[in-house]
């Protein structure tokens, strides 16, 4: 049951966190200059961006969930596991940052959850 | 924006690093919390105690500096292509983490879990070969 529950903490608040800070990405815009002190300045706006923060919390809330996980269960299922973040993020993804997702995206997503499944059922 | 080649070519170079990254990261982090163990019973008196192990273990600061490396080629990414096709074209890292844990931590890998991964990545290059990005910026 506690596996269940740090899964769901995994997936739910690890896709929700990577959504907000895809939010504040496209806030503040494309990198063109690749230099340290570019990048280093890039870093800075990003943090001024509100999304970033809460992305921030609820992936820390994520990561700290994973720890818990790989203290009960061998990281070759741990990992996979969490590709079920795909249809959250792929549904996340066309709900809040209105990216349209084509069929041919929808179908690698599927088969990805297909992998997923198989991966579950090697769960001894 | 059109999609070009310079595009293209940044794109994977900064998926690469984020499938070098992740998986490595996430072997360093089970590697650190094999040593400090399981709670017992999850009650929050018992959980300060593996705080502390945490915060005090090197394979998960070591585990953490990956994944921050992880995370910042993540964001770069994201600020150009399509965050549904970052995040399945970085699949590619469930395998090399089930490569990594059969040959740095001795785990034994299921050919049922070998097919599993299998499959995610057949999923993740049906979503490979979608533009990087189908929308306009917000």
């Amino acid at each position: 049951m506690r596996e269940f529950f740090f899964l769901f903490m995994v997936i739910v608040a690890g896709t929700g966190g990577e959504l907000c800070v895809t939010r504040a990405m496209k806030v503040v815009g494309e990198v063109h200059d690749f230099r340290p002190a570019a990048l280093v300045r890039f870093v800075f706006r990003a943090m001024r961006v509100g999304w970033m923060w809460i992305g921030i919390g609820m992936m820390t809330l994520a990561f700290f969930s994973l720890l818990a996980m790989l203290s009960i269960e061998n990281v070759s299922l741990v990992v996979p596991l969490t590709a079920l973040s795909y249809a959250a993020g792929a549904t996340g993804a066309l709900l809040f940052l209105h990216e349209r997702i084509s069929p041919q995206r929808w179908l690698g997503v599927l088969i990805v959850c297909v992998g997923v499944t198989l991966v579950w059922l090697s769960r001894r | 924006m059109k999609d070009s080649p310079g595009l293209h070519f940044k794109t994977y170079v900064l998926i690469f690093l984020m499938v070098l990254f992740a998986p490595v990261g996430n072997i360093l982090l089970s590697k650190g919390m094999k040593q400090i163990g399981s709670a017992k019973d999850w009650a929050p008196a018992d959980m300060l105690p593996i705080l502390a192990k945490i915060l005090a273990s090197p394979y998960i600061w070591l585990g953490i500096a990956c994944l921050l490396a992880f995370f910042v080629a993540y964001m770069l990414v994201l600020t150009w292509a399509d965050y549904s096709y970052v995040q399945p074209a970085s699949a590619f890292s469930y395998a090399v983490v089930a490569f990594l844990s059969y040959f740095l931590l001795g785990e034994v890998v299921p050919p049922l879990r070998w097919a599993g991964i299998a499959v995610i990545c057949l999923g993740v290059l049906v979503v490979g070969r979608t533009p990087p990005r189908t929308t306009e910026r917000i």
